[in-house]
């Protein structure tokens, strides 16, 4: 999951982003609500993580501009605030979820994670097709039922691919998807990954479509 | 209870009825008067009428005397003598005294005979020898007046229930508008500062439902700055603890040794900031009991600011301080703690705002009655000019350490000293300069 933390203090968005980062997410940080608006308009996201007090702003006012644009990434509150009606509008506003600080980081990752299979349209928190099955609260993964051992980048790069089987992902997409702002990028990144997946799953599972990216298959 | 609806109606029915009685009175005057003189002239035609019967009819004395007392709706109301000039009694007629009804020779008099006051008119007949009085019982004629009066009193008496029962409906139709605003305010929830609705309500109530609007409107933005107040409290309190939760659990969390450092070192960077906001908050608290009121001295404000900037923790950045001259004569007698604290936090302000090889310039103000200090940050945006020194207030130009407590600490130290902070950006937009008024009393001894 790639999702974007927009948090002004410089302490707790740096735990955020290394707390979601162990929970396999690829996270990227703004500390303002203009910062927040340029992110928003140039990269996909699959969750936002957005503090409700912002220095140049309230937390608020992004989420409603996100909810004008139409933009249905889905969002969590994270705010000090936690009176009833604080929720509440913060609910109404498009809101998806809501944390009170301070939260439990792995209350936090799993609410993160819910937001993001509801905005990706499934219901189930694992993700199985061809016999593989994936868990990400906990990062593990089995084939036909035997363990599997993936690092973090393999397992977004599956858990991508297995997010609607049979779709056909670009390199760009996983690209976005594995690396956040400012990290390096290898040009066969994904190819490497790729590679290592089809060592461990069998060459089978996922197929090239030249020009286009990858899928996984759907049929047996 | 008083109600004003009472009290209107007392009053409306108090000035009616003194009103009513005024006019019965002035009718009472005037219809007296005339009165007298309509009798008066009576009194004149009938002794004239009586003089020339007699003068016609010569000694037939008692018809003519008779035929002056016309018996209409006062009854037997004239009296008629006709005396002899010297003074028998010729004729009189049934309702007449025996006794002269006057002694004057000739027009009108007044008399009082047996208890009895008369108006009398007389003509002297010299060619018949004769003298021709006419009289009129007094008593009778205020009978008249009286009369009069009660026809008109006892209709007024009789009215006046219906009057009181049309004021009193009246007046509860007519005091129904603030009826309404007393249902509406009672209505309503307590915290619900909407203001009243003034385009129907009468001018008499303007003044009333504007005075309560305002009040409405105060109530409503104290309020409001509660809970702006609580809201940055809120935050700055619970974000650090919500820093430290979060590194404290990846600490645990994590395998590698490095994001294990890390995350201890953001620990303790945490603590330190939290550390850091308790003593603020303490600092204003004690501020605000008025625990932090000790001795006075004599606090020479150069010196002060020196010891300042050599404890100032180094912030990494290259800024020159400077301190005017003339501040190491500027003395004055203050709680030096409390001024420390105060020129402290203006002090670190302005260096965290300074920019790399900026300068933070500590001078006395020209009228000779400040300490300021100015910085060549960014300033601050002229609308959070006002709010800075609200507790927990943190503008759009913050920085990593602050907690929007040190400018409110500032401001509470030198209220405490009958003084005030003053913030304003420096012309051209160099940054900020923030001066120190101080009172008058504890101005500068040389």
């Amino acid at each position: 999951m790639r999702i974007l933390i927009i948090e002004d203090d410089q302490v707790l968005a740096a735990g955020l982003k290394v707390g979601l980062g162990l929970a396999g997410m690829t996270v990227d940080l703004v500390g303002s609500c203009a910062q927040a608006g340029e992110a928003l308009a140039t990269t996909a996201f699959d969750a936002v993580v957005l503090d409700l007090m912002l220095p140049d702003g309230s937390g608020l006012d992004v989420l409603r501009g996100m909810r004008q644009r139409k933009d249905r990434t889905p969002v969590l509150l994270l705010t000090a605030l936690d009176e009833v009606a604080d929720r509440v509008k913060g609910l109404d506003l498009g809101a998806d979820d809501y944390c009170g600080k301070p939260f439990d980081l792995d209350e936090l990752a799993a609410r993160v994670r819910a937001i993001g299979r509801r905005g990706g349209g499934r219901a189930a928190p694992c993700l199985t097709a061809a016999g593989i099955a994936l868990e990400p609260s906990t990062l593990s993964a089995t084939l036909n039922g035997q363990p599997l051992a993936l690092s973090r980048r393999e397992f977004a790069v599956l858990a991508l691919l297995m997010e609607h089987p049979g779709a056909i992902r670009s390199k760009g997409e996983i690209e976005d998807r594995l690396y956040g702002w400012g990290e390096e990028v290898e040009s066969n990144a994904v190819e490497v990954h790729v590679h290592h997946l089809r060592a461990k799953l069998g060459r089978e599972k996922i197929e090239t479509v030249r020009g286009l990216g990858y899928r996984v298959q759907v049929a047996p | 209870m008083s109600s004003l609806r009472r009290r209107l109606f007392a009053i409306l029915v108090a000035a009616t009825g003194i009103i009513w009685l005024c006019g019965i009175l002035w009718i009472f005057v005037g219809a007296k008067a005339e009165l007298e003189h309509v009798l008066d002239t009576r009194l004149q035609e009938a002794a004239r009428m009586v003089d020339s019967l007699v003068a016609q009819n010569g000694p037939a004395f008692a018809a003519a005397a008779s035929a002056a007392a016309t018996p209409e709706r006062y009854q037997r109301q004239l009296s008629c003598q006709i005396w002899s000039l010297d003074g028998r009694l010729l004729a009189r007629s049934g309702s007449a005294p025996d006794v002269s009804l006057s002694d004057h020779a000739a027009g009108f008099s007044d008399r009082r005979i047996q208890g009895e006051y008369w108006r009398v008119y007389t003509i002297d007949n010299p060619a018949k020898g004769v003298r021709v009085l006419i009289g009129d019982r007094l008593g009778q004629r205020d009978q008249l007046a009286v009369d009069l009066v009660k026809g008109l009193s006892i209709p007024a008496i009789l009215m006046l229930p219906l009057l009181g029962g049309l004021l009193w409906l009246s007046l509860g139709r007519g005091l129904r508008p603030l009826l309404a605003m007393a249902v509406e305010l009672k209505a309503r929830e307590a915290d619900d500062m909407r203001p009243l609705q003034t385009q129907h309500a009468p001018a008499e109530l303007l003044p009333l439902a504007a005075a309560l609007n305002n009040l409405f409107a105060k109530v409503e933005t104290a309020r409001r700055h509660e809970r702006d107040v609580t809201a940055f409290a809120a935050h700055e309190l619970r974000t650090p603890l919500a820093g430290l939760k979060t590194h404290a659990q990846i600490a645990m969390a994590a395998g590698d040794p490095g994001v294990r450092q890390e995350a201890l070192r953001h620990i303790l960077l945490s603590v330190d900031r939290a550390t850091r906001l308790v003593r603020q908050l303490l600092t204003l608290a004690k501020l605000e009991s008025g625990l932090a009121a000790g001795q006075s001295e004599r606090v020479c404000v150069g010196d002060l600011i020196e010891e300042i900037g050599a404890a100032a923790q180094p912030s990494g950045k290259d800024v020159a301080v400077r301190i005017d001259p003339a501040l190491r004569d500027f003395t004055l007698t203050a709680n030096r703690d409390s001024l420390a604290i105060a020129l402290r936090n203006l002090h670190e302000n302005a260096l965290q705002h300074s920019p790399e090889g900026g300068a933070v310039v500590w001078n006395v103000t020209p009228d000779g009655r400040g300490i300021g200090v100015e910085d060549e940050g960014p300033g601050m945006p002229p609308e959070e000019i006002s709010q800075a020194t609200q507790r927990f207030f943190r503008g759009k130009r913050q920085t990593p350490t602050g907690c929007g407590l040190g400018l409110a600490i500032v401001e509470a130290v030198l209220r405490e000293m009958g003084g005030r902070l003053v913030l304003e950006n420096r012309e051209g937009g160099q940054g900020l300069r923030a001066i120190a008024v101080l009172p008058p009393a504890t101005s500068p001894c040389p």
